[in-house]
């Protein structure tokens, strides 16, 4: 380790030099902090930008795209969506109840930093396996403190994923994304304009706290010593934060803002120069006018604090007064510090007294950027020998199939989401534990309207003490948002570009069997160090899946996250690229759900099933093998797929739909008869495998499938819209009332392939099913 | 007839009890500023849940000193009817307008959930709509939600039939399995002797649309409506 100057800051020499260059001078130690920050691949993206480039990013919906606080998307005229999913691996593997929940606070200053009322949360988590206490330790502290922030803030955490692989061990996962509301016209930016104009925080005080969290933790790998980084970590206060939400909200019902920019990772350097570089301006602050939590504090420690719940605004010249007087109503202090200036200098006074001043387009934009070198890591033609001909077939698939449900990786999730409010806000029509989150979008819970304005609609003309109940006006508003996590980063690790496309597929694939359409997807892309060229290889590779897969599938990208340096003691993670997607369902009453309604209806499977047990979870669960090759993927039918499954939901032919992901056909299945209606707990399926090994059809992972069940009097109508599409399907059994859980295999027979051999596989009680999934959880981490 | 719905900094279920009450029973409500003095023009306030103040110090501990809580003794003690929901019920117990306090769940997890609640006494101005012995699913989502009483305040609050709901299985059926937070004899929601304040753990708010999964919290609001309505109080 070499004690130059720039290294204290994480730079290289040779950005050094070029601070040098841009200059004209050797940077003095403020403007070195200011650009060691800025520069640092958290906050600059010099690794991935390039790449990033590959990604479409527009479509008919998009109204902001990547570049902003969070990406927006149109519904309707006057309804759109704010969504982003952000990473805070490094901080939560060090202090994981912090960690998550200062992740969660910053995610959602993001979206109402947009001018967006915040209506739900998802959070994608990756530990190692329960076996390690320290394992534990993580993923009970990361629940609590996702819950701890989510629950006091009132937004309702409704879905996410949770996946538990030994190769996030030293290295966990913690991505957290929300959704918000806000009418087309009232969008916010992260933008400071016209000289004159003060610059305003706003919020809390500014501590020591969270200094170089964005350039030492998150940009960098961790060592043997992870927890010497626990300073660098922030701590929350969701009831500051839900002061700011309301505040925020409240102040943009005025048009005194010009601009505001949540103060996140590298705090008040980055959220300044990122203003003033999009506004095209200069800004001079003091430091010393920002409200300091301890004496004493350095101008450029003010600069650097990640101190949480705080946000920099540019107002109105002259508005100064409105803006003090509701963060003084809801409790909270605002300060102005400094204004807009002509000069493109980002100019940083301590008591008046010049100490940075460097040229704000340089901090913000001109970051160099690398196109690293690539080349295909040597892991992937050893994974690609491995043949699971070789595997053995088991002799018992009630066993396996118990085994399955019981595993961590798909057995049930209640035990993380009973900790979190999911219900909030009243828009939660399908609650966690199904594909798809599924929320009703309400007119009551748009942006702006709270608790304190003043009353309004029909009753006000009513004087006090009318007596009578008034008739409700009509609250039947059917427009909802499905909102989906996923990725199964196994795939990925296996195939790198496939494996990511899966992930887009399988996200909107979620979503529209509740009925919805994908409309766009944030990414969360978390790697190892870039700098290794088989890193960046398998980076390059994932982003250029994805791009096809979002192309084919209409779901632009809006903005995400890129999260490096995801390596401890020189193992990287699986990559993975997590995809936050979001549709529109058109119509709530015509929504299905997973569970089983009806005995007699019939149960249909759309798509073709091949055995392809490359990188599934049965081959990992059962045989404890990772290996071969991640499914295939024809994303012509995949889009087929999609379209035949919303429109027979949309005509409301479907009584329950469902997904086929990790775990295949029969786990799939037995989701469906675990969730249920009374008196439709059970179904009687016939297997077909004509070729292949009986295991690949049962739980092998073919993608592009989705079970449904209708009445026996539309399977005609579901069939003709299946052959309009083209697209394979085939009834493969009943839902039945006797509670059992019957699987048979039909192979082509001995002596006439026309004869088909009739094997019972498995036949089990769905409570029996039941209890082995409700377990898989709570048998590592208690009840 | 007209609902407050109160809001102290940190409460965040009253946009959801505003909506309840006014887009879905249909009557008015108004928002009520933790700072406001005057309850005169109300009939009803409804104490909605959240984490008040944080929940710093103790949960309801630092809002029932806030002024509304002054104007709220007052217009408990004219007979004005009062609902504390969750972090209410908390705040109610703390300001001494109900007996017993809120724990910290046995278990020592928040949980957020459904439950059923059997109506233990169906002739008050919270249940009259309900019948005795009828469940309503209603959910729950607190971390401090573990209702204890020392034994003779709990003798005194069956006695005198202060037990509004118990947690049960959907058939009914009072067991600690249950029970979403171990409360002491499963109570979820209790009443003052005087018959006009209420405090509950459970949610109505978030249970009154068969697209959230159940309509059965509006039972709640309604009896209250019925009960100024028939102006019995």
């Amino acid at each position: 380790m070499s004690d130059q100057v720039w290294t204290q800051v994480g730079l290289k020499e040779v950005e050094y030099r070029r601070v040098v260059e841009i200059l004209g001078r050797e940077p003095n130690h403020v403007e070195l902090q200011m650009f060691g920050v800025m520069w640092s691949e958290h906050c600059s993206y010099k690794h991935s930008r390039s790449t990033l480039k590959k990604l479409p990013t527009k479509g008919e919906r998009v109204l902001q795209g990547p570049g902003e606080n969070a990406g927006v998307i149109k519904v309707t005229d006057d309804l759109a969506v704010a969504f982003k999913i952000e990473s805070h691996n490094h901080p939560s593997f060090v202090e994981p109840f912090q960690g998550a929940a200062t992740g969660v606070g910053g995610i959602l200053r993001d979206v109402f930093t947009m001018g967006a009322r915040p209506i739900a949360l998802l959070d994608s988590l990756r530990f190692g396996h329960l076996d390690d206490a320290k394992q534990r330790h993580l993923f009970s502290g990361v629940v609590a403190g996702i819950g701890h922030y989510g629950n006091c803030m009132g937004i309702p955490t409704v879905g996410g994923e949770v996946y538990f692989d030994d190769s996030y061990k030293g290295n966990c996962l913690v991505n957290a994304m929300c959704v918000g509301i806000v009418e087309p016209g009232k969008i916010r930016k992260g933008i400071a304009k016209g000289p004159g104009n003060p610059i305003m925080v706003v919020g809390a005080r500014t501590g020591r706290d969270g200094i170089h969290g964005a350039s030492l933790l998150a940009s960098a790998e961790f060592g043997e010593q992870a927890e010497d980084k626990r300073p660098s970590v922030q701590v929350g206060d969701p009831f500051m934060e839900k002061l700011l939400l309301e505040a925020c909200l409240e102040l943009f019902e005025t048009d005194a803002v010009v601009g505001i920019q949540d103060m996140g990772a590298a705090g008040l350097i980055s959220s300044s120069s990122e203003m003033a570089a999009r506004g095209d301006v200069g800004l001079e602050i003091d430091v010393r006018k920002v409200p300091a939590r301890e004496e004493g504090m350095q101008a450029w420690e003010f600069l650097l604090s990640e101190s949480q719940e705080r946000m920099l605004v540019c107002v109105e010249k002259g508005r100064e007064p409105e803006v003090e007087a509701i963060f003084e109503k809801w409790g909270l202090l605002s300060a102005v510090i400094g204004q807009v200036t002509d000069d493109g200098m980002l100019r940083v006074l301590d008591n008046g007294a010049v100490v940075a001043e460097v040229p704000a387009h340089a901090l913000a934009d001109e970051a160099p950027v690398y196109y690293p070198e690539s080349k295909e890591p040597a892991y992937l033609a050893d994974l690609r020998n491995f043949d699971y001909s070789t595997v053995p077939m088991p002799e018992d698939f009630n066993e396996a199939l118990l085994k399955l449900l019981g595993s961590t990786n798909i057995g049930s999730r209640e035990w993380v989401y009973r900790q979190y409010d999911h219900m909030v806000l009243l828009g939660t029509v399908v609650a966690p534990g199904a594909d798809a989150a599924l929320l009703r979008l309400r007119s009551a819970a748009r942006p702006g309207i709270h608790g304190v304005s003043a009353p309004e609609g029909p009753f006000d003309s009513e004087e006090s003490g009318t007596e009578g109940v008034p008739t409700p006006p009509d609250t039947t508003r059917t427009l909802g948002l499905a909102l989906k996590t996923d990725c199964n980063a196994r795939y990925v690790y296996l195939n790198p570009r496939r494996g990511t496309a899966i992930a887009v597929a399988e996200a909107a694939r979620n979503c529209v069997v509740t009925g919805a359409t994908p409309v766009a997807i944030t990414n969360n892309l978390n790697f190892g160090n870039p700098e290794k060229p088989e890193i960046f290889w398998t980076f390059d590779q994932a982003v250029e899946g994805m791009a096809e897969a979002c192309t084919v599938l209409g779901t632009p990208v809006t903005g995400g996250n890129v999260s490096f340096y995801n390596e401890t003691a020189g193992e990287a993670i699986y990559p993975t690229p997590t995809i936050g997607m979001v549709a529109i369902h058109e119509n709530l009453e015509t929504a299905v759900t997973p569970g089983f309604k009806n005995a007699g209806d019939v149960i249909v499977l759309l798509g073709d099933t091949k055995d392809e047990l490359g990188g599934s979870e049965y081959l990992k669960v059962i045989h404890g093998e990772v290996g071969h090759d991640c499914p295939n993927l024809d994303l012509a039918l995949e889009l087929k797929l999609q379209r035949a499954v919303r429109t027979a939901i949309n005509e409301g032919l479907v009584t329950a739909a469902h997904d086929i992901s990790d775990g295949g056909l029969v786990v799939a299945l037995a989701e469906m008869a675990m969730a249920a209606a009374e008196g439709a707990r059970g179904c009687q399926l016939n297997i077909f495998a004509t070729e292949g090994r009986l295991d690949g059809h049962l739980f092998g992972e073919t993608q592009s499938r989705v079970l449904l069940t209708v009445n026996r009097d539309n399977v005609m109508r579901l069939r003709s819209i299946c052959i309009a599409e083209g697209l394979p399907h085939r009834l493969i059994g009943d839902v039945t009332a006797d509670g059992r859980f019957v699987v048979a295999g039909l192979a082509p027979g001995h002596e006439s392939e026309f004869i088909f051999r009739r094997q019972t596989l498995i036949d089990l009680p769905t409570d029996d099913l039941a209890q082995a999934h409700k377990e898989a959880i709570p048998q590592w981490m208690g009840a | 007839m007209r609902f407050g719905v109160t809001v102290f900094p940190g409460t965040n279920c009253e946009m959801d009890t505003y909506h309840a009450l006014r887009e879905v029973i249909g009557v008015q409500t108004d928002y009520v500023w933790h700072q406001e003095r005057d309850l005169s023009r109300y009939d009803a306030i409804v104490i909605a849940g959240g984490f008040s103040y944080g929940d710093y110090l103790r949960t309801g501990a630092i809002a029932r000193f806030s002024p509304v809580m002054e104007s709220l003794a007052e217009f408990a003690a004219r007979g004005g009817l009062v609902l504390g929901i969750c972090n209410g019920f908390q705040i109610l117990c703390e300001a001494g307008l109900l007996p017993g306090v809120l724990l910290r769940n046995a278990h020592l997890q928040f949980r957020c959930g459904w439950t059923h609640l059997r109506v233990e006494n169906a002739a008050t101005a919270f249940t009259g709509a309900t019948t005795l012995g009828q469940t309503l699913k209603v959910p729950v989502n607190h971390g401090e939600g573990n209702y204890y009483a020392d034994p003779e305040t709990l003798a005194d609050l069956n006695r005198h039939n202060q037990i509004l709901f118990r947690y049960a299985t959907a058939d009914g059926d009072v067991t600690p399995a249950a029970s979403p937070n171990g409360s002491v004899e499963n109570i979820a929601g209790i009443i003052n002797r005087s018959g006009n304040v209420a405090g509950m753990m459970p949610h109505p708010e978030r249970a009154c649309e068969p697209l959230l999964g159940s309509d059965q919290g509006a039972y709640i609001f309604k009896s209250m409506v019925n009960c100024l309505t028939a102006g019995s109080r």
